[in-house]
């Protein structure tokens, strides 16, 4: 399967199964597109008719142009054929280990955002604070079950992490205690409002957290549109402030400005260009996660408008790092040389078996957003997943367990998207969420213009 | 190649060989780095 596109000045051909990516000229675009389902003659007939006024259009350059696209699809480069299905079927048999959990350390918050997914930090419960000791059970839940994979992350999340501070401290020191006999190594991240933002947080999150969530949605009206505290205030003046310090203070060290777009700023654009005014360098901006019939949804007749502003934003990105003063975009990050393997592409987030959520008093569920859904409750932290069908049936939730996903071009780029997403779009974690979809399609086609821009650049260089 | 350049790519087919350590970051997959 191949996918054609132009973008940018670009014609641009991805080989779906190889990962293989070709910057092509207009001649040789239409030929691969007739490749296939055409005879060698006709296509070099179609071409002369098109483009024969053209000095550089000769049949002779015609049949060496046909000659490279099939020497590139004896190569594996180009048309290749899909060979990983069998694959997938497997993954039942795939083990249990664990390598990431998300510490839901504080399902209370001190904000009252309409648009939380997590219904204002408190995931439609009690409101709860984690304790030191069901903390540290955790992190032995997940040495335990780790394996021999070195690599293990923590997120600190919520709700509002920052309200539980000293436990989130108390934890990072137990872990750091025990990572050299176990013989591994914790990647700590936090996710934060940004209210509670002070000294001492930033300091020791520069010593300890591997990377760092920033929640900001832009403009101050985005932002206050939706972010407001419990008296109803907008946040925006309050935290800008908290964030520009933490940003500066982090150096080289990773962070990312993350915000949430909706129905009512489908112009997210001008709060990515807001953001980067603000200092920020590291960004990010999400689609909003509600109940379609939710009022800040996005509609189909928003999907049109946020396909150019995601073309906005990969022609600013190249414009100004071509300036010296470069911003990042969280989707168009892609490193094509070294990017996941394919176990991974096929396999995704790995939600429900190798990535879980933690509540407060220790209940396991697949990922933070199933988090409150008694029917994801996996098991705990003290008996482990006793939801064993529940854990086979997340394992099997890979790119070919979804018939949507069959003709779809980007599929082991996304691996089949997000189960959460697809259980409230469609009521089945192996639905798909159709504008979900749409968009990522169209962030990849922007990422992958990038890397085809700058593979440009490096070559006229 | 007159008319078409290759980007230079990671070889999904080679990576079912070398590819399945987990060592890399959980993704919550285009974004991610391999950490082999």
């Amino acid at each position: 399967m191949i996918h054609q596109y132009k973008l940018n000045g670009y014609n641009i051909v991805l080989d779906v199964n190889s990962g293989s990516v070709h910057a092509v000229d207009e001649v040789a675009y239409d030929m691969i597109a007739m490749f296939g389902t055409h005879s060698g003659d006709e296509i070099v007939a179609a071409m002369l008719e098109k483009y024969g006024d053209r000095p550089d259009v000769t049949e002779e350059d015609l049949r060496e142009c046909l000659a490279d696209i099939e020497s590139l699809k004896d190569a594996g480069k180009l048309f290749s054929e899909d060979t990983y299905a069998g694959m997938a079927f497997d993954f039942k048999k795939r083990s249990n280990e664990v390598k990431a959990l998300c510490l839901h350390v504080a399902h209370t918050c001190n904000l009252n955002c309409s648009y939380c997914f997590a219904s204002q930090g408190k995931y439609r419960g009690e409101r709860a604070l984690m304790s030191f000791e069901v903390g540290k059970r955790a992190l032995d839940f997940l040495v335990e079950n780790s394996g021999g994979r070195t690599n293990l992350e923590v997120d600190f999340f919520g709700g509002e992490p920052l309200m539980n501070w000293q436990v989130v401290k108390d934890l990072v020191a137990y872990a750091r205690s025990i990572e050299g006999p176990a013989h591994k190594k914790f990647r700590f991240t936090l996710t934060t409002n940004g209210v509670l933002v002070d000294d001492d947080v930033i300091e020791f999150s520069n010593r300890e957290m591997h990377n760092v969530v920033m929640s900001i949605d832009g403009r101050r009206e985005t932002h206050d549109r939706f972010r407001v505290d419990l008296a109803g205030k907008g946040s925006w003046e309050k935290i800008v402030p908290k964030f520009q310090k933490f940003a500066k203070a982090r150096g080289d060290r990773s962070y990312y400005v993350r915000g949430t777009y909706t129905h009512y700023n489908t112009d997210f654009t001008k709060d990515l260009f807001a953001l980067a005014d603000l200092g920020f360098t590291e960004l990010s901006m999400e689609p909003v996660v509600c109940a379609p019939d939710d009022s800040c949804a996005l509609t189909k007749e928003d999907l049109p408008v946020l396909f150019e502003q995601y073309e906005i934003l990969a022609r600013e990105m190249l414009k100004r790092e071509k300036e010296g003063r470069p911003i990042t975009f969280y989707h168009y990050m892609i490193d094509l040389r070294h990017g996941p393997c394919i176990y991974k592409r096929i396999s995704g987030c790995g939600s429900g078996t190798e990535y879980m959520a933690v509540t407060p008093w220790g209940d396991l569920y697949p990922c933070h957003q199933f988090v409150g859904d008694e029917r994801y409750l996996m098991g705990n932290i003290w008996d482990g997943v006793t939801n064993t069908a529940l854990r086979d049936e997340f394992k099997q939730c890979n790119v070919y367990a979804r018939h949507e996903c069959d003709g779809c071009w980007a599929r082991l780029y996304c691996s089949g998207g997000c189960a959460a997403n697809a259980y409230h779009a469609s009521g089945s974690i192996r639905g798909v969420y159709e504008y979900g979809c749409e968009l990522f399609r169209k962030r990849m086609e922007c990422a992958v213009m990038m890397q085809v821009a700058k593979a440009e650049d490096v070559e006229e260089a | 190649m007159k008319r078409i350049k290759t980007v230079e790519t990671r070889d999904l087919k080679a990576s079912v060989k070398t590819g399945g350590c987990g060592e890399c970051q959980t993704s919550c997959v285009a974004n991610q780095l391999c950490e082999k």
